[in-house]
C-alpha cells in the first residue's frame, strides 16, 4: 500500500505491507531511537508522536500513518539534548534503552501540561517503564528541567 | 502472531459492514489487543476515516464515536462533569497515556473483555450502543450478547441524573484490575456493577430492595444499606480465580468495594 | 579529589539520551539472517522424530538445525571463571527437552516472515514424560531431569544428577544445636522467595558474522564477553581462539546477561552457513527461557540470650535450579554466607543447602545472587525474634550488627570487617525515618495503618581469589589517554567511573581519558561485570596501570630532559626537573618517533579478599486493612559502599535496586500452571513497578574507607536490592500484626490473612 506522511518534518511517500507495525517500519527507515521492549504495549519504549500525541508505535499499523505527522527522537535532537542533559546530570539515563520513548513522552506531557506536579508526572509517564533507575532520578531531572525552563521564561 | 493480508480504509459504514460479513475480516480498533492475537485477518477494515473519533454532547446525551481514544474519553470535560470524575477514574489506571491514546472506546466495549474497566463503568450509566445493523440497544443487553459481525458505531450515554462512583483493586497501579466496581443512582434506580470477577461485568440487581430510596435515607440508614447490600452482593456475584487473585479474595473485595462505593455515592467519605 | 567522589556525567550519556544507534540490534549488519528457536511445549519430553523437509522448502530459509546437527559435548552457559562451578549439562540442542520453552530446533532465514512460516512447518513427534515440577519433591525423585551419562560437574559441589542434585553441602562452626538450646529466646521459621525476572529493557540479543580471517565475530549484549568466548568455544567444540566477542552498549543486565542465554544460536548458524545472523529475543522468550532468580525456601533457626545477643543461626536453603544448572551451585552459597555474617556475636552456626533440578525454566544470576533471598529470611527471622524478645528490631541490630574490625561469621572471603560503618548507617537511617516516633505503627483512622520496618544487608566486592580485573592504558600521540577495559558497562557507568579514577591518578582532565570496551581481541582480560566486582577489582587494575604508566612517562620525560627519573617529577602535565620541563604532549609525540619504549601498560588485579559493603534499609508502608493494598510511602537507605566514586551513579544504583526489591517484595512472581508452563510471560502479566508504584526513596551514604579498594571504594550494585523484602515485610507486620512468610506479599495475602485472624478472634 502507498502511504504519504511526514516523518520528522519530511514528507515521504512509501510503500508498506498492510500488516507492518509503525515500530518496525520506522526502524527500517533508520529511526533507531525507536525501541521495542515488549510485544504487549506495556513498556513505552516505542513511544513516538503521531499528530503531536504520544502513541505506542508497536500497536499502530504503519498504514495508519498515512496523512499523519510522525515525530521520533531523530526529529527532536535539539530538544533531546536540552532535556537529556538534565537526565545526564542526575545519572538518570543509566542503560539508556528506555530513554528515547520516555523522553518523547516527557515532551508530550509538557505540551499538554505546562507545569505538571510530581503526581501528574508520575501518572502521565506511568506507561514508560525503566528497570535501572527506580524512576526517582528521572523525576528529579524533570523537576529541575521545569525549574530551568521557568527561569528561562522569566528571564525573557 | 497477527497477520493482515489486506487493509481497507472504509469510505462508509455500509462498506465497513459489508466487508465485515466475512468471518476472517476484522474491524480495527486501536490495535493494542488485536495485535497480540495469533490470527490471520483476511481484510482489516479501518473505520478511522469516518469521523467516529469525537464525543458530541447534546442536551440529552453524549454520543461517543467508536474510534474515540480512551485518552480523549478520559480528558473529556463534559463526561468529567457529568460523572464527577468517575469516567476518568475508570481509565487512568490503564497502562499509560500512550496506550490510552491508541486504545479506542469501540474496541473496549465491542471486545466485552472481563477485565474491562470501561465496560464496568459504562454499565453503571444509562448507556446504549449504536450498531450499524441492529441500531440502538442498551449496553446491558449488548454486554450479554455473543460477538457478531455487526459494526459498533457509537456509544451513547443518556444524561439521566446520575450519582456514580468507580473503584478498582489492582495489584500494581497500572495492572489489570483484580476487581472493578461501579455503583450509581441512575435517576432513582440503584445500580451496582462488578467486573473483572475475572469474567465479564455483571449488574447486581437489588431484588430485596435494600437500596430502595437510597437517596432519601438518613446518613446512618445509608451506611447500613451500603453494608447490607455489600454483603448481599458478595453472596450473589460469582467470582473466579486467575493468576492475579483467588475467587475468595475477589468475593471479599466485592464486599469491600461495593460498600465503599455506595458510601461514596451516599455522600459519606472517610473524612465524615 | 578532583574526579573521584565527584558526581560527573557519564561519558556516553548524551549519546544515550539522544537515542543514538549504539545497541546490538542498531549496529547489526543489514544482511543478517534472522534466527529463531522452536521451543518445547512440554516440561519433560523427548524428540522421537523431527521432520524439517517442508520447512526447508520455505523461500528464504538458510538453515534448520536439530539435535542431529550439534556437537555432543556438554557445556554450561554460566558466565563464570573456568573451571565453572556450574555443571556442564547442555547441548545446543538436545533430544531430551527439560522445560516448557527448551530449544527443539534452530531456524535461520532471510526474513522474519520466512522464519516464522518455517517454524510452523517443522513436525515433531514428542514422547512426553511426567515432569518434576515441585522443588520440594525433586531430590531423589525417580524422574530425573538429567539422566544422561555425559552430565559433568567439574568441581566438587555435592552435585549428583542421579539424585536431581545440582549442589549440596553443610558448613558448620561450633555446636549450633547446643548453643541454640542454651538460648533464652529461640525461633524457627521457614520463608519462601519466588523466581523473579530481571526484565532489563533490552532483551537478550546477539549477532554473529565471519571476518576475513575466518573467525567467528560475536556482537553481544552481554555482561561477560570473555566467558562468552570460552562458552561458545565449548558449545561449538572449536578453539576459543576462533572467536571474538564485542560488547556494544547494553540495555541493562542485572545478572541476566551473566548467562550466555542466546549467543549459541546465531553462533552455530553463522559457523555453519558462513553468513551473518542475529537473534533478538522477544519479551516472551525473555520471560520463559532465560535466567531468572532462584526460587528458594529457607528455614532459619535463630537463638538469642536474655540481652538480645544473637548467639546461634542455623540456615537451611532449598534452591530451585530449574532445568539447567547455571549459577546454581554458587547462588545458594550467598544465601547463608551473607546473611549469617550480619550477626557478629554468633558463636555457632550451621549453613546447609540443597539445590535441585526441576523441569522448570533454568534459574541464573540476578542482582544479589542468593544473598537477597538469604538476607530476607534471616532478617525476617530476626525481626520475628525481636518481637518475641519484646525489643525494638533496631535495638537488636545495634547490638548485633557488623562492626569495623569485628567478625563476619560464615563469610569466608575476608576474616573480619576491614571497613564498616553500619553503626553510622543505622543512626542516620533512624533519624531520617524518624523511627522512634513511627515505630511500630500509626493508625490513620480511615481503615489504613502505617507501619515501619527495618533490615540490614551486606554483599561482597568481587569473588575473592577468582575475579580478575584488567586495564590497558596507553598514551596517544596527541597526549590523550586510552583506557581499554574488559569489564562491561551495562548502563551502570563503569566506563566513566574507571575513567574518573584514571583521570585522578594521571592528574589529567577527565575528557583526556577515552574509555574503550569491550572487544576480546583488544581489551585486557576481565572476568566481566558481575559479583559486584567492577569498581573494586577493575578499579584496582586501573590504579595499577596508571601508576605504572606514570613511571614510564616520568622515565621517558626525564630522558628527554637528560636527567634521571629520580630527580624529576610528573605532575600530569609536565615532567619537570629543576628549571626545565617537557610537556605530556611533547613526550607523547616523541614516543611515536624513533622510540623503542612503549608508553602503554596492561595491568591485572585480583583480590584475595572480598570486603563487604553494608547498608540499612527502612520502609514505611501504608496498609489498607480491608483490601490489603500496600503503599510503600517512604524508603530510607543509608549505604556504606566505602568511597562512592561517583555519588550520582551510586545513588541511582541504590534507588534502582530498591525499586527492584519493592517489586520482588510486593508482586513479582514467576508463576507456572500445573503443566509447568509459565503463566506470566509478558509485561502485561508480569508486572514490574511503574513509577506510580514507587513512593519516596531517600538515599544517603555513610562511607567507611576500604584500604584495599580503589580510593577506599567497595561495591554497590548488588547490595542495594537486599533490604526491601525484609524491611517491607517487617513494616507490613508492624502495621497489621501479620507475618506473611512467602514473597511476594500481595494484597490478597494480607487481606485474607487479616480476615482469617478476625474470624479466629470471633
Amino acid at each position: 500500500m502507498k502511504i504519504s506522511f511526514w516523518l520528522n518534518g519530511v514528507y515521504c511517500h512509501e510503500e508498506v505491507e498492510p500488516g507492518v507495525m509503525l515500530l518496525d517500519f520506522l526502524r527500517e527507515k533508520g529511526c533507531a531511537s525507536v525501541k521495542r521492549g515488549c510485544e504487549t504495549a506495556n513498556c513505552g519504549l516505542c513511544t513516538v508522536l503521531m499528530d503531536e500525541k504520544p502513541v505506542l508505535s508497536c500497536s499502530v499499523l504503519a498504514v495508519r500513518a498515512d496523512g499523519k505527522k510522525i515525530v521520533t527522537m531523530e526529529g527532536m535532537q535539539r530538544e533531546a539534548e536540552e532535556f537529556g542533559s538534565f537526565l545526564a546530570q542526575e545519572g538518570a539515563e543509566q542503560c539508556g534503552f528506555c530513554n528515547p520513548g520516555f523522553i518523547m513522552n516527557v515532551f508530550a506531557m509538557l505540551k499538554e501540561i505546562k507545569e505538571p506536579t510530581e503526581e501528574q508526572i508520575k501518572e502521565y509517564l506511568s506507561g514508560n517503564l525503566c528497570r535501572c533507575s527506580g524512576f526517582v532520578s528521572q523525576t528529579r531531572s524533570i523537576l529541575k528541567f521545569l525549574k530551568y525552563k521557568k527561569a528561562q521564561e522569566g528571564a525573557v | 502472531m497477527l497477520k493482515i493480508k489486506n487493509y481497507v480504509k472504509a469510505k462508509s459504514l455500509a462498506e465497513a459492514y459489508e466487508l465485515n460479513q466475512k468471518k476472517t475480516a476484522c474491524i480495527l480498533g486501536g490495535m493494542v489487543w488485536l495485535k497480540m492475537s495469533d490470527r490471520t485477518v483476511s481484510t482489516a477494515i479501518d473505520i478511522s476515516g469516518l469521523g467516529l473519533d469525537t464525543i458530541t454532547e447534546t442536551e440529552e446525551e453524549f454520543v461517543i464515536g467508536a474510534m474515540t481514544s480512551l485518552r480523549d474519553l478520559e480528558t473529556d470535560s463534559g463526561l468529567e462533569r457529568y460523572t464527577k470524575g468517575a469516567v476518568k477514574e475508570s481509565l487512568r489506571h490503564i497502562v499509560g497515556v500512550q496506550f490510552r491514546n491508541c486504545a479506542t472506546v469501540g474496541g473496549s466495549i465491542f471486545g466485552r473483555f472481563g477485565f474491562s474497566d470501561v465496560l464496568t463503568m459504562f454499565l453503571a450509566m444509562d448507556t446504549w450502543v449504536e450498531l450499524y445493523d441492529k441500531g440502538r440497544i442498551p449496553l446491558s443487553e449488548f454486554a450479554q450478547m455473543k460477538k457478531d459481525r455487526d459494526v459498533l458505531v457509537n456509544v451513547i450515554v443518556k444524561k439521566t441524573p446520575l450519582s456514580v462512583c468507580y473503584l478498582s483493586q489492582r495489584n500494581t497501579k497500572t495492572d489489570f484490575p483484580v476487581l472493578t466496581c461501579a455503583v450509581s443512582l441512575v435517576g432513582e434506580e440503584a445500580r451496582t456493577v462488578i467486573g473483572a470477577r475475572p469474567a465479564r461485568p455483571v449488574i447486581v440487581g437489588d431484588e430485596k430492595g435494600i437500596l430502595k430510596n437510597f437517596k432519601y435515607l438518613s446518613k446512618e440508614k445509608k451506611k447500613e444499606a451500603a453494608k447490607v447490600f455489600a454483603e448481599y452482593a458478595a453472596e450473589k456475584v460469582k467470582t473466579g480465580s486467575n493468576m492475579r487473585a483467588s475467587a475468595e479474595y475477589r468475593t471479599l473485595l466485592v464486599k469491600v468495594l461495593t460498600k465503599r462505593a455506595w458510601e461514596a455515592v451516599g455522600g459519606m467519605t472517610d473524612e465524615d | 579529589m578532583k574526579y573521584v567522589n565527584q558526581p560527573v556525567q557519564k561519558k556516553d550519556a548524551m549519546a544515550l539520551v539522544t537515542g543514538q544507534p549504539v545497541y546490538t540490534d542498531d549496529i547489526a549488519p543489514d544482511n543478517c539472517l534472522i534466527v529463531k528457536v522452536l521451543r518445547s511445549p512440554y516440561a519433560n519430553a523427548w524428540v522421537e522424530e523431527i521432520r524439517t523437509g517442508t520447512a526447508e522448502q520455505v523461500s528464504g530459509i538458510a538453515c534448520i538445525l536439530t539435535y542431529k546437527d550439534v556437537p555432543k559435548k556438554r557445556f554450561t552457559l554460566a558466565g563464570q571463571t573456568d573451571p565453572e562451578l556450574s555443571p556442564a549439562d547442555r547441548y545446543i540442542l538436545d533430544r531430551h527437552l527439560r522445560f516448557v520453552g527448551d530449544a527443539v530446533a534452530i531456524v535461520a532465514g532471510e526474513t522474519e516472515a520466512a522464519v516464522d512460516k518455517a517454524l510452523k512447518r517443522i513436525k515433531v513427534n514428542y514422547r512426553v514424560e511426567a515432569p518434576v515440577l515441585d522443588f520440594h519433591k525433586a531430590k531423589d525423585n525417580p524422574i530425573l531431569v538429567h539422566p544422561e551419562e555425559d552430565w559433568l560437574s567439574k568441581v566438587p559441589v555435592g552435585a549428583d544428577n542421579k539424585r536431581n542434585l545440582c549442589a549440596s553441602n553443610v558448613e558448620e562452626k561450633g555446636d549450633v544445636d547446643a548453643v541454640l538450646s542454651s538460648c533464652k529466646y529461640r525461633i524457627e521459621r521457614t520463608y519462601r522467595t519466588k523466581a523473579n525476572q530481571q526484565t532489563m529493557m533490552e532483551t537478550f540479543r546477539a549477532c554473529c558474522y565471519m571476518d576475513y580471517f575466518g573467525r567467528l565475530n560475536v556482537l553481544s549484549s552481554t555482561q561477560i564477553p570473555f566467558h562468552v568466548k570460552r562458552i561458545l568455544g565449548n558449545a561449538l567444540d572449536i578453539p576459543a581462539s576462533k572467536i571474538r566477542v564485542i560488547k556494544p552498549r547494553i540495555g541493562g543486565g542485572f545478572g541476566a546477561k551473566q548467562t550466555a542465554v542466546c549467543e549459541i544460536y546465531p553462533a552455530i548458524v553463522t559457523w555453519k552457513t558462513g553468513r551473518p545472523s542475529k537473534i533478538v529475543y522477544s519479551r516472551y522468550e525473555s520471560m520463559i527461557c532465560s535466567s531468572p532468580r532462584h526460587e528458594m525456601e529457607i528455614r532459619v533457626r535463630a537463638g538469642a540470650d536474655e540481652n538480645g545477643i544473637i548467639k546461634a543461626l542455623d540456615v537451611y536453603t532449598l534452591s530451585n535450579g530449574g532445568a539447567y544448572g547455571e549459577h546454581s551451585p554458587t547462588t545458594v552459597g550467598l544465601s547463608g554466607h551473607k546473611s549469617i555474617a550480619l550477626y557478629r556475636h554468633t558463636e555457632a552456626y550451621r549453613f546447609s543447602y540443597d539445590v535441585v533440578y526441576t523441569n522448570l525454566q533454568a534459574a541464573g544470576a540476578y542482582r544479589g545472587y542468593g544473598a537477597t533471598q538469604g538476607i530476607y529470611a534471616v532478617e525476617s527471622a530476626v525481626n520475628e525474634l525481636s518481637e518475641i524478645m519484646g525489643m525494638d528490631p533496631v535495638k537488636v541490630r545495634e547490638l548485633n550488627m557488623p562492626v569495623e574490625g569485628g567478625p563476619l561469621p560464615a563469610y569466608g572471603d575476608v576474616p573480619y570487617a576491614t571497613s564498616c560503618s553500619m553503626d553510622r548507617c543505622l543512626v542516620r537511617a533512624k533519624e531520617m525515618m524518624n523511627w522512634d516516633d513511627k515505630y511500630p505503627a500509626r493508625d490513620m483512622g480511615n481503615g489504613k495503618v502505617r507501619g515501619v520496618g527495618v533490615a540490614m544487608a551486606m554483599q561482597g566486592s568481587s569473588i575473592a581469589c577468582v575475579d580478575v580485573g584488567g586495564a590497558s592504558l596507553k598514551l596517544n600521540e596527541d597526549g590523550s589517554y586510552t583506557l581499554a577495559l574488559g569489564c562491561t558497562d551495562m548502563g551502570t557507568g563503569c566506563d566513566t567511573i574507571l575513567s574518573q579514577m584514571a583521570a585522578e591518578c594521571l592528574e589529567t582532565p577527565l575528557e583526556n581519558v577515552n574509555a574503550f570496551g569491550v572487544d576480546t581481541d583488544i581489551s585486557p582480560y576481565d572476568s566481566g561485570s558481575y559479583a559486584s566486582a567492577t569498581t573494586y577489582t577493575t578499579g584496582n587494575a586501573v590504579i595499577k596501570a596508571c601508576e605504572e604508566l606514570r613511571e614510564k612517562i616520568l622515565a621517558f620525560g626525564a630522558e628527554m630532559l637528560g636527567t634521571e627519573p629520580e630527580s624529576a617529577e610528573f605532575d600530569g602535565e609536565f615532567v619537570i626537573s629543576g628549571e626545565s620541563r617537557v610537556s605530556l604532549k611533547e613526550i607523547a609525540g616523541k614516543s611515536t618517533c624513533g622510540s623503542s619504549r612503549e608508553l602503554q601498560v596492561t595491568s591485572s588485579y585480583s583480590s584475595e579478599i572480598s570486603p563487604p559493603p553494608f547498608m540499612i534499609g527502612m520502609a514505611e508502608v501504608e496498609v489498607d486493612k480491608e483490601t490489603g493494598s500496600v503503599e510503600v510511602l517512604d524508603y530510607v537507605a543509608v549505604v556504606d559502599c566505602g568511597t562512592p566514586v561517583n555519588p550520582n551513579l551510586a545513588r541511582v544504583q541504590t534507588e534502582g535496586g530498591i525499586a527492584q526489591g519493592i517489586g520482588m517484595a510486593l508482586y513479582e512472581d514467576v508463576q507456572y500452571n500445573e503443566k509447568g508452563k509459565i503463566r506470566n510471560n509478558s509485561f502485561m502479566q508480569y508486572k514490574i513497578p511503574s513509577r506510580q508504584d514507587i513512593g519516596k526513596i531517600r538515599v544517603e551514604f555513610e562511607s567507611s574507607y576500604e584500604k584495599s579498594g580503589p580510593f577506599g571504594a567497595k561495591s554497590i550494585g548488588e547490595l542495594v536490592i537486599d533490604t526491601p523484602c525484609p524491611a517491607i515485610a517487617n513494616a507490613i507486620h508492624n502495621a497489621t500484626g501479620l507475618y506473611v512468610r512467602e514473597l511476594p506479599i500481595t494484597p490478597e495475602k494480607i487481606a485474607m490473612g487479616l480476615w482469617e485472624k478476625e474470624e479466629k478472634a470471633e
